[in-house]
C-alpha cells in the first residue's frame, strides 16, 4: 500500500480499539446511497520506478529549445544552492508558520525576503508574497480603492503597455467588486505611455494609475511623469516592476517627487524556474500608511518572553481567518517556497551580482535586436531606452516562423498578432544573461534562412 | 466581572455613550468588549466633521486575535476622534471608560438605536453567557 | 531541537565587498540613460556562497516539517509528501520549458496535466475540471465567480447572497466578498450538522448558491446532504464543494453524487504536493454540467493525439484568467505522479486509512478523558477536543497545550478554529502515520494535563525547548518591524 503504513495486526487492534468491525463501518454516517464501491476513470497504480521512467519520456519529449520568449516569464541562471536548500524538507514539508516558536526558520524567512523587496523597490514595506505577478496586480488595484477613501469612483487607469495577461487577470479578479479599469493609448514611436494622454481624465476621480516598469514591449516608461500625474490628479500610483531591472532602474519608491504608493511585479526572475508557466511568486510592497490594506501575510520581528529576538506573523487581524468577510482579501496559501527560493538566490547575488544579471540582459537584448533587424524585413518596431526585452516588426507573419523556428529547437519570441493587431506583423523577444553571443548567432541565422527561403519561394 | 459605570448608557453591540455638557455624546467600547477582544494593537477613529446614520460601521477596533467594527449608536456629525489612540490604543484596555475614548458626536436627533441603561446591559451580558 | 543562539540576519552578516561571485554573469556595459537609473544600489546583503548555504541550512534546522515532525494540524493534510513527486516534476525538460513556447514542443506537460484533469474529474464525479487556480482561495474565488457568471447569463441578476455555515473557513465568506456578493450565515447544530431550519429561512430569491465543506470543519459528514442540496436547487441556488476535507472521503464518495454544483480542491492537501512553508498549493475546479461554459481558462484539451490549450475564444462564457500563464504547474506536475502511483485503488485506500487513523486517535483520547467536541459522531479525517475543562480547572487553556506539544517533539494541532468550539484543538493525524506515532502524541497529550495538574504553571510557560520562547505578538503589532533598514551612515 504506498505511502500507507499498517500492518494487517496494526489495522485488527486499531478496529478493536475503535469498536467497530471493519473499516467500512467508519463511514456509516453517509448515505449508502452516496457510496461508490471503486472509482472509475483513474488508471490502476504504478511502481516509482514506471512513473518515473514514463514523466522522464514526457519531460525529454518537450525537448530543451533554445528561448527568447520572455514576456512575464523570464530565464535566468539559477545558481545550485538556491533548489538544494529550498528543497530540504524541513523547509518544503512545512506550512505556514502557525506555531512561531516552530517555525523560526520560515518566518525569519519571510522577514528577509519582506526586507529585500522593500530595499529593491525603495518602499516601506512588503508582504511575503502573493500567487504570482498577474494576480499580484490585480490585489493592487483592489488594495487601492481600498486604500485611497477619498475615491469613490474605484476607476483605475490601465495602459494598454501593461502585459496583457495581467491585465485580462485584473479584470477577471477585479471585476466582482465593481472596479472600473480604463486603457490608456501608447505612443507608436516609443512604445510607451504618453503622459498627456492622461490628461484628458484630469479633474475626474481616478482611484489610481498604474504605471509598467520596464513596460510589456520592453521599452522604458517615463515613471517620473506618470507618478506625478498621479499625485497632481488625486490618483494613487501603483508599479508593476521586473524586480532584476531594479538593480539599475530608479526604483518606484523614488518616481516622482516622493515615490508610488504599491509596488508589485512576479520575483519569479529569482531562481524560480520557468516550469511551463508557475509556480512563480508575485510580490508586493507598499508605503506604511497603507499596510493594514495590504493582503497576504507578513511576518514581524520582536521578542520572546526572555527579551530574546524571534520572529511571528503580524498583522494577522487583516486576513480571512479573523476577519473573514470583511478582510483585505480571501488569500491564505500563497507561494513560500518560491518566495524561499527568490530570498536564496537574492542573497547569493547581492547587489553587486544582481547589477551584473541586470548589465548583461541589457546587453544581450542590444545584440539581439542588432542582429535581427540586419535581417531584411526586419526592424525594432520602437526607440528609446528598453531593458530586456523589443518588438520586432516583420514583413509576414509571425506564427508560421516561430512554429519553423520551434522546428529547429529555437523558442524564438511571442507572437502580439492576437494582442496587439495595430503593430502588424511584430514579434517580441527576449535575451537574458543566459543566453549567448552564439546563441544570438544561431537565432539570427535560422530566421535569416527561413526569410531568405520563403523570400525565394 | 466586567465594569458598568451607572451613568452611562449602552448598546448591545457594547458600545457606551456618555451625554457631554456641551450635549455632544461621546462614546467608546464598554470593559466587557475590551476583556473580550484582548491587548488592543489598533484602533481606526472617524475624522471630525464625518456625518454618520445610526448603527453605521465608524471605527475599527483590533487585537491580535479578533477585529470588531464599532457602530455609532445615534446618527449624527463626528465632532472628535480619539487621536491618542493612534499611538496608544492600550489606553482602551487601561481606562475603556475614560482616556479610552474613541469619537464625539454631535447627535442629529433622529432616533437612533435602542439604548440601555447599566442593569439593562447587565442582563444583557448575562443573558449571552 | 537543542537551544541555540539566534541565527542572525542574513544583513547582519554582509560585508562590503563580498559576494558568491561564482553565480556572477560577466560585466557589460549597458546603455541606460542617466534618469531612468537608480542612484544607489540596492539594500541586499553581500555574502559568500558557503554564509548563504550556511545560513539558510540552519534556519531550515529551527522548522518543524511533515518530514521531522507528526504535523497533525486539522484541516491541512500533512500527509508525506512522496520525494518522488519532487524529483519527477524537477526534471529538466518540465522546469525549462516557456509557458508561452509552441504547444508542439509542450507534449509532454500537456500530456500529464490532461491525464489530471481527467482523473479528478472521476474523483469528484464532476463533468469539467480547470487546473488553473493556484491555490484554495482562488478556487473557491473562481467557484463563486461562475456561480455568479451562471445566474447573470440567464438574467437571474437578483441573486447575490452566498450562504456560509458558521464553521466554515474564513476564505468562504472572504471569497464571496470579493466576488461582491453578502454573506449569509447559518448556525451549526449541537450534533454539527447544518441546522436546516436555519437554511430554509435563509433560502430566498437572493440566494445565489450555498458553500459547503463536507465532511464539514467540525470533523463531521453532513448526513442531511442530499436534503440540503435538493432545498438550495429548489430556491434556485447551486452549491458550492470546499474540498478542504476531500481526503476523508477520497474513492469512497463523490462531491458531484452528493449534488455539488462546482468544488475546489486543494492539491496540497489531498494529493500530497508540498506545502512549501505556505505554498504554493493549487485550487483545481471542477464544475458540473451548467457551470461548464464558465471555466477559469486555460484549460488543456485533447485533438486526436495532440494536446492543446483552450483558451478565452473557445471558451467565451469562461470567468477569464486567474494566473499569468497556467496556473502552478509544477505543483499539477506533482500532484499527477502521485496520483500515477497510488492509482485509484490507493485514492480509495487515503480516505479509508485517514478516517481509521483519525478514529483511533479520537477513541484513545477519549479514553484518556478528554472530551470530544461533538461525542457520539464518528470521526472523518480529523475530529476535535474541547480543553474548556481544562481552561475552567486548570487555568492551562488549548493554546498552553498547543505549545508545550511542541516541546514532546509533536507539531501542535490546529488552535482555535472552528470558532465555534471553544478551547478547541482540531485534530488530523492523516494515512501515512504509523499506530506506534499516534500512540506516542496521546501519550504526549496525556502527559500535559497530569502537568497541567501538578505544575501549571510549567505548561502555561511553554515551550521550554524550541529556539525561541513564547512571542510577543502584542508587541509585533504595535511596534511594527517588517523590514530590516540599513543604518544611516
Amino acid at each position: 500500500m504506498p505511502y500507507i503504513p499498517h500492518t494487517g495486526e496494526d489495522i485488527r487492534a486499531m478496529l478493536d480499539r475503535i469498536g467497530v468491525r471493519a473499516i467500512d463501518d467508519l463511514f456509516d454516517e453517509i448515505p449508502r446511497e452516496l457510496r461508490i464501491d471503486a472509482l472509475t476513470g483513474v488508471p490502476e497504480a504504478l511502481p516509482e520506478m514506471e512513473v518515473a521512467r514514463l514523466a522522464a519520456a514526457r519531460a525529454a519529449a518537450d525537448g530543451r529549445p533554445l528561448n527568447f520568449i520572455g514576456a512575464g516569464a523570464y530565464e535566468h541562471h539559477i545558481p545550485a544552492p538556491v533548489w538544494a536548500l529550498a528543497s530540504r524538507g524541513e523547509i518544503y514539508s512545512a506550512y505556514t508558520p502557525y506555531q512561531a516558536e516552530a517555525s523560526q526558520g520560515t518566518l525569519q524567512i519571510m522577514y528577509e525576503y519582506q526586507s529585500m523587496i522593500a530595499g529593491l523597490t525603495a518602499m516601506d514595506v512588503s508582504n511575503a508574497s502573493l500567487y504570482d505577478g498577474a494576480s499580484a496586480l490585480a490585489e493592487a488595484c483592489l488594495m487601492a480603492v481600498r486604500a485611497h477613501r477619498r475615491s469613490k469612483s474605484a476607476r483605475i487607469l490601465l495602459p494598454a503597455t501593461v502585459n496583457p495577461a495581467w491585465r485580462r487577470v485584473a479584470r477577471a479578479i477585479t471585476e466582482g467588486q465593481g472596479l472600473t479599469l480604463e486603457s490608456l493609448p501608447f505612443d507608436a514611436a516609443q512604445g510607451r505611455t504618453d503622459p498627456k494622454s492622461l490628461d484628458r481624465f484630469a479633474a475626474q476621480d481616478i482611484t489610481a494609475v498604474v504605471i509598467q516598469q520596464p513596460n510589456f514591449f520592453g521599452q522604458l516608461e517615463d515613471a517620473d511623469a506618470l507618478t506625478r500625474w498621479a499625485r497632481a490628479n488625486g490618483a494613487l500610483a501603483i508599479a508593476a516592476v521586473n524586480p532584476v531591472a531594479l538593480a539599475l532602474l530608479a526604483p518606484p519608491g523614488e518616481w516622482g517627487d516622493d515615490g508610488v504608493d504599491i509596488a508589485c511585479g512576479d520575483a519569479q526572475p529569482f531562481g524560480v524556474p520557468l516550469s511551463s508557466g508557475g509556480p512563480y511568486v508575485g510580490f508586493m510592497a507598499s508605503r506604511m500608511e497603507h499596510v493594514r490594506q495590504m493582503p497576504g501575510r507578513i511576518a514581524g520581528r520582536t521578542v520572546d518572553a526572555e527579551g530574546k529576538p524571534g520572529f511571528t506573523l503580524t498583522l494577522q487581524a487583516r486576513e480571512q481567518h479573523i476577519r473573514r468577510g470583511k478582510a483585505t482579501s480571501n488569500i491564505c496559501t500563497n507561494q513560500g517556497l518560491l518566495m524561499t527560493a527568490a530570498t536564496i538566490h537574492l542573497a547569493l547575488l547581492g547587489p553587486a551580482g544582481l547589477e551584473r544579471v541586470a548589465r548583461a540582459c541589457v546587453a544581450r537584448t542590444r545584440q539581439l535586436v542588432a542582429a535581427l533587424a540586419r535581417l531584411p524585413g526586419v526592424r525594432a518596431a520602437f526607440s528609446g531606452p528598453r531593458f530586456h526585452e523589443a518588438v520586432l516588426q516583420l514583413d509576414r507573419p509571425v506564427a508560421p516562423l516561430l512554429e519553423s523556428l520551434g522546428a529547429e529547437g529555437i523558442a524564438g519570441g511571442l507572437d502580439l498578432a492576437r494582442d496587439y493587431p495595430e503593430l502588424g506583423n511584430a514579434l517580441l523577444v527576449c535575451a537574458t544573461e543566459t543566453r549567448t553571443e552564439g546563441d544570438i548567432e544561431t537565432y539570427a541565422r535560422a530566421l535569416g534562412r527561413l526569410l531568405g527561403r520563403a523570400a525565394a519561394a | 466581572m466586567s465594569m458598568i459605570p451607572a451613568d452611562l448608557r449602552y448598546t448591545k453591540s457594547h458600545e457606551w455613550l456618555r451625554t457631554l455638557p456641551d450635549g455632544s455624546i461621546e462614546i467608546g467600547i464598554t470593559d466587557h468588549a475590551q476583556q473580550a477582544l484582548g491587548d488592543l494593537v489598533f484602533v481606526e477613529v472617524p475624522e471630525a466633521g464625518r456625518k454618520l446614520a445610526a448603527g453605521n460601521a465608524c471605527a475599527l477596533v483590533e487585537s491580535v486575535k479578533a477585529a470588531s467594527d464599532v457602530y455609532s449608536p445615534l446618527g449624527g456629525e463626528v465632532t472628535a476622534g480619539n487621536e491618542l489612540l493612534a499611538t496608544q490604543p492600550e489606553l482602551v484596555n487601561r481606562d475603556p471608560y475614560g482616556q479610552g475614548w474613541i469619537f464625539r458626536l454631535k447627535p442629529s436627533g433622529s432616533g437612533g438605536a435602542a439604548l440601555l441603561d447599566a442593569d439593562g446591559y447587565r442582563a444583557e451580558l448575562a443573558a449571552a453567557g | 531541537m537543542t537551544m541555540r543562539k539566534p541565527e542572525p540576519l542574513i544583513f547582519e552578516l554582509s560585508r562590503h565587498g563580498r559576494g558568491a561571485t561564482a553565480q556572477y554573469p560577466a560585466p557589460e556595459e549597458a546603455d541606460i540613460p542617466a534618469g531612468f537609473r537608480r542612484k544607489q544600489p540596492p539594500p541586499l546583503p553581500e555574502v559568500s556562497e558557503l554564509q548563504a548555504v550556511r545560513h539558510y541550512t540552519r534556519l531550515s534546522q529551527l522548522n518543524f516539517g511533515i518530514d521531522t515532525h507528526f504535523y497533525p494540524l486539522g484541516s491541512c493534510t500533512m500527509k508525506y509528501n512522496p520525494r518522488a513527486c519532487n524529483s519527477l516534476a524537477m526534471l529538466p525538460g518540465f522546469l525549462g520549458r516557456h509557458p508561452l513556447a509552441p504547444a508542439a514542443t509542450g507534449q509532454g506537460v500537456l500530456a500529464c496535466l490532461f491525464e489530471l484533469q481527467e482523473m479528478l474529474r472521476h474523483v469528484t464525479g464532476m463533468a469539467g475540471v480547470s487546473l488553473t487556480p493556484m491555490a484554495g482561495a482562488q478556487g473557491e474565488f473562481a467557484g463563486v465567480a461562475m456561480i455568479r457568471a451562471y445566474h447573470r447569463a440567464r438574467g437571474d441578476t437578483a441573486r447575490n447572497e452566498i450562504i456560509v455555515p458558521d464553521a466554515a473557513h474564513g476564505t468562504n465568506p472572504a471569497t464571496a466578498t470579493m466576488c461582491g456578493m453578502k454573506v449569509r450565515e447559518i448556525p451549526s447544530r449541537p450534533d454539527g450538522d447544518v441546522d436546516v431550519a436555519a437554511l430554509d429561512a435563509a433560502l430566498s430569491p437572493a440566494t445565489a448558491g450555498i458553500m459547503l465543506t463536507n465532511p464539514s470543519t467540525l470533523g463531521v459528514f453532513e448526513r442531511r446532504i442530499v436534503e440540503i442540496a435538493r432545498k438550495v436547487h429548489e430556491a434556485g441556488g447551486l452549491l458550492y464543494y470546499d474540498g478542504a476535507n476531500l481526503n476523508a472521503i477520497l474513492g469512497k464518495v463523490r462531491p458531484g453524487d452528493m449534488g455539488f454544483d462546482v468544488i475546489h480542491m486543494n492539491l496540497h492537501k489531498t494529493f500530497s504536493t508540498p506545502h512549501g512553508g505556505g505554498g504554493p498549493g493549487s485550487g483545481a475546479v471542477g464544475v458540473g454540467k451548467r457551470l461548464l461554459p464558465f471555466l477559469p481558462v486555460p484549460v488543456v484539451a485533447r485533438d486526436g493525439e495532440r494536446y492543446r490549450w483552450l483558451d478565452e475564444r473557445d471558451l467565451p462564457g469562461s470567468i477569464g484568467r486567474l494566473s499569468g500563464f497556467m496556473g502552478n504547474t509544477g505543483v499539477l506536475l506533482r500532484a499527477w505522479v502521485y496520483m500515477r502511483i497510488l492509482g485509484a485503488a490507493g485514492m480509495r485506500r487515503v480516505a479509508e486509512f485517514s478516517t481509521l487513523n483519525a478514529n483511533y486517535l479520537l477513541a484513545r483520547l477519549t479514553e484518556a478523558g478528554f472530551d470530544a467536541a461533538y461525542p457520539g459522531r464518528r470521526a472523518s479525517h480529523e475530529f476535535i477536543i474541547t480543553l474548556k475543562r481544562q481552561a475552567r480547572e486548570q487555568g492551562v487553556t488549548a493554546m498552553d497545550f498547543a505549545k508545550r506539544l511542541l516541546d514532546h517533539g509533536y507539531h501542535a494541532p490546529t488552535t482555535y478554529f472552528p470558532l465555534l468550539v471553544p478551547e478547541c484543538l482540531l485534530i488530523e493525524p492523516t494515512e501515512t502515520e504509523t499506530r506506534e506515532e499516534l500512540d506516542g502524541f496521546v501519550e504526549a497529550l496525556a502527559a500535559i494535563r497530569r502537568e497541567a495538574e501538578s505544575d501549571a504553571a510549567s505548561v502555561k510557560s511553554a515551550p521550554h525547548t524550541m529556539p525561541v520562547r513564547r512571542l510577543d505578538d502584542v508587541r509585533a503589532a504595535r511596534q511594527l518591524d517588517i523590514a530590516w533598514k540599513p543604518v544611516a551612515a
